[in-house]
Parts: C-alpha cells; structure tokens; sequence
C-alpha cells in the first residue's frame, strides 16, 4: 500500500493519512481515535505505576519499582528545582504530563501504516494513532494547564492582587491599557505555545514519516530508520518540555510580581 | 484549525488521569521511597555508631592491656626486690647465726680449756701431795696442811 504510489494517489494517501475517525458534525465532532489512543495510553501509563505503587515497598525495590521510581523521581526533581511553594498537585500533574506526552510521542515510532491497516481489515476508515498530531489532544493538555494558572494565580494571590497584577505590570499603574494588552498576551501565549510547540513538532514528524512510506520500499529503511531514531529524542524530548514549561507555568503563577 | 469537542474529551481524561496520579500513584511510591531514604541513613547511622564504638572498645583494650603490664611489671619489680631482701636478710640471718655458733663454740672450747685446766690442776695438786707423801715417807695431818696444800694448788 506504501509503495507505488504517484500524482493524486499520493495525495489522497497523505490526506487519508491526515484524517481523524469522526463522530458528529461540526463543533460536536469527536475525534474517536484521539480519543482512544489517548485514554488507552493513559490506562497503560496509570495501571502500571498504579500496580508499583501498591506493590511499593521501601526495601529492595523489584523492576518495575525502580522503573517507576526513576520517573518519579525525575518529575520530582524537576518539580523541586524550579517550585518553591508546597503543592500536591504539581509532582504528579508533571509525571503524567511526561509520561502521557511521552506514550502519545511514542505512537508516532509505531510504523505509519501498520495500525490503520488492521483498523482497515475490521472496517475503521480512518485512523490517527498518534495523539500528539491532533491539536485537540495538545491544546486539551495546554488549556487544562491554563486553567491551572489562573486557579493558582486566584489562589495564591486572590483577586485583587492578581487583577493588580495584570494592570501595573510591567509598566506600572498610568500604562494600565498597555498593561492589561501584554498580560493577556502573555498569559494566552502559554498555553498557545505548549500545545502548538507539541503538536507542529509531533505533526512533522509523523509527516515525514507519511513522506518516507511513499517512497520505493528498498529506500524506505534507509530513510526511516534513521528518522525513527532520531525521533527517539525528539520525543522524549517535547514530552519534557512540556512538563518543565508546565512546572515553570505554574510556579511563575505562585509566586508574587516580579 | 479542527478543534472541536474532542477537546473538551481531552481536557476531562486529563484532569482524571491526573487526579488519579495525585490520589493513587503519588503516595504510596513516595511513602515507599522516603522510607527507604529513612532507613538508609538510619543504617549508614548505625553503622557509623558501631564503628565509633568499635574504636572506642579497642582503645578501650589498649588501655587495658597497656594498663595490665604496667601492673605486671610492677609487680615483677615489687617480687624482684622483694626477693633481694629476702636473700640478704637470709644472708644476714645467717651471717648472725654464723657468728654466734663461733661465739658459743668459743665458749665451749674456753669452757673446756678451763676445765681441763682445772682438771690438771687436780692432778697436778693429787701428784704433788703424792709425791711430797712419798718424800717424807710418813703421814701428812691432812686437815693441818689442808690450808697449805691449797695454797699450793692456787699458785699452780
């Protein structure tokens, strides 16, 4: 099916490739399989450190334990590093923004078209394995962040000081309209850049991906092995960034006016 | 742009999977590993202890052992001098006991001598009285030269 490909064909393969399976019309529409890859990925990501985390024993920790720990860890870490207040929230909300970002990354590795050929065989049309090339995906994690950074900024500095906040800052009181424009800006940006950062990296990716099936299958290996491994750090890497953009979002919402 | 309901479908699986973490993941890992974390250094401290109590004991020992052959030396000097002593005051003792066997053997032999030399004046007196017996070829009045004789014996 990769291969031979030419003209118009080309095109409707990438297209094909590019097209969510759908419920609904419009505004209403749900992107099926985002959806279920996603909570899929997630399920596996909470029932294996659910499983370690019952299993958690302070003595000699077994495989999965120290595996689960070691990320754990990380996200501790980097929570400890850049968040000075106490939050129950934080730790956890960054090891499941890694590890999730991480498995939805990790789709993208899975050969582009060996999943939406077995969905073809049981007559699913369309299918997009990869979570983080739906903006849908990207933006539900990023708004949920933003939502996060207005509670804390309520909480921490209730709303008289975060409304003082957005109209003194940066240019003191007399700038106020100023002010009030480039905090807007600066608070929408956030989650605008989390999201499309995540997704335009993942986007490429798989796109390349796309572009490499379509070559003839002897110089397929050739291209998208290397691709694939390079990929390897490129996913890795977004689903850190976003974690630590996530932790930095967050503490920046805690602490007072610079 | 297709951003549509699927969103509001994100958002929610997120904010779930995230409470979950927070509720059933986070505790128990951290709880298992901040014990851990206790009990290593609890262990790295008990270590520590049972080495400074290690030292302690075998300076401890040092000290005992130096401290038993001080007294050992001390008492092997104590028995040397006393043992010193006891050979001179033997010495002595016997030094003593030398001198006064000399002594007494002295006295005996002084005894002896004047005894015998009593003994000789007796005969010396018996045979002088003999013999002045034989010269006058008659009877002496003993009891009137008795005073006489003795004299005699005296001047012996």
């Amino acid at each position: 099916m990769s291969t031979g490909h030419s003209g118009g064909s080309a095109t409707d393969y990438i297209v094909h490739h590019l097209t969510n399976l759908t419920v609904g019309k419009g505004f209403w529409t749900l992107h099926l399989d985002t959806l279920i890859f996603s909570v899929v990925l997630g399920m596996v990501f909470f029932f294996v450190f659910r499983r370690a985390a019952v299993r958690a024993t302070a003595g000699v920790p077994g495989g999965l334990q120290n595996f689960v720990e070691i990320l754990v860890e990380f996200a501790d870490r980097q929570v400890k590093d850049t968040f000075h207040g106490r939050s129950e929230l934080i730790a956890p909300l960054a090891l499941t923004i890694f590890c999730w970002v991480f498995l939805w990354n990790f789709m993208d590795l899975v050969p582009v078209d060996l999943l939406p050929l077995f969905a073809g065989w049981v007559g699913v049309p369309y299918l997009r394995v990869v979570p983080s090339t739906d903006m849908n995906a990207t933006f539900g994690l990023s708004l949920t962040v933003l939502v996060l950074i207005i509670f804390y900024s309520f909480k921490i500095k209730g709303p008289i000081g975060y409304a003082r906040e957005f109209l003194t800052h940066p240019f003191g009181p007399y700038l106020f309209p100023a002010n009030l424009l480039l905090n807007i800006v600066e608070l929408l940006a956030k989650p605008l850049s989390l999201s499309l950062r995540l997704f335009g990296n993942l986007y490429a990716g798989e796109m390349i991906f796309i572009l490499i099936a379509l070559l003839p299958w002897w110089i397929q290996p050739l291209l998208s092995w290397p691709w694939a491994v390079f990929h390897i750090l490129i996913i890795t890497l977004q689903a850190f960034i976003f974690m630590v953009l996530t932790i930095v979002y967050l503490s920046m919402a805690h602490e007072e006016s610079h | 742009m297709n951003l549509n309901i699927t969103l509001l479908g994100q958002m929610i699986t997120f904010a779930l999977l995230v409470w979950f973490t927070m509720k059933l993941v986070w505790p128990p890992l951290m709880r298992a590993m901040a014990e851990r974390q206790k009990n290593i250094a609890d262990g790295l401290a008990q270590a520590e202890r049972s080495r400074r109590e290690l030292e302690l004991a075998q300076k401890k020992a040092v000290d005992i052992i130096r401290e038993a052959r001080e007294d050992a030396a001390g008492v092997i000097a104590e028995a040397g001098k006393r043992a010193a002593k006891i050979v001179e005051e033997a010495k002595h003792q016997a030094h003593g006991e030398g001198e006064r066997l000399l002594v007494a053997a002295r006295a005996d032999i002084e005894l002896e001598v004047s005894r015998a030399r009593e003994q000789l004046r007796g005969a010396i007196a018996q045979l002088a009285v003999e013999g002045a017996t034989r010269v006058l070829e008659k009877e002496i009045d003993r009891a009137a030269h008795a005073k006489l004789l003795n004299d005699v014996v005296k001047q012996l």
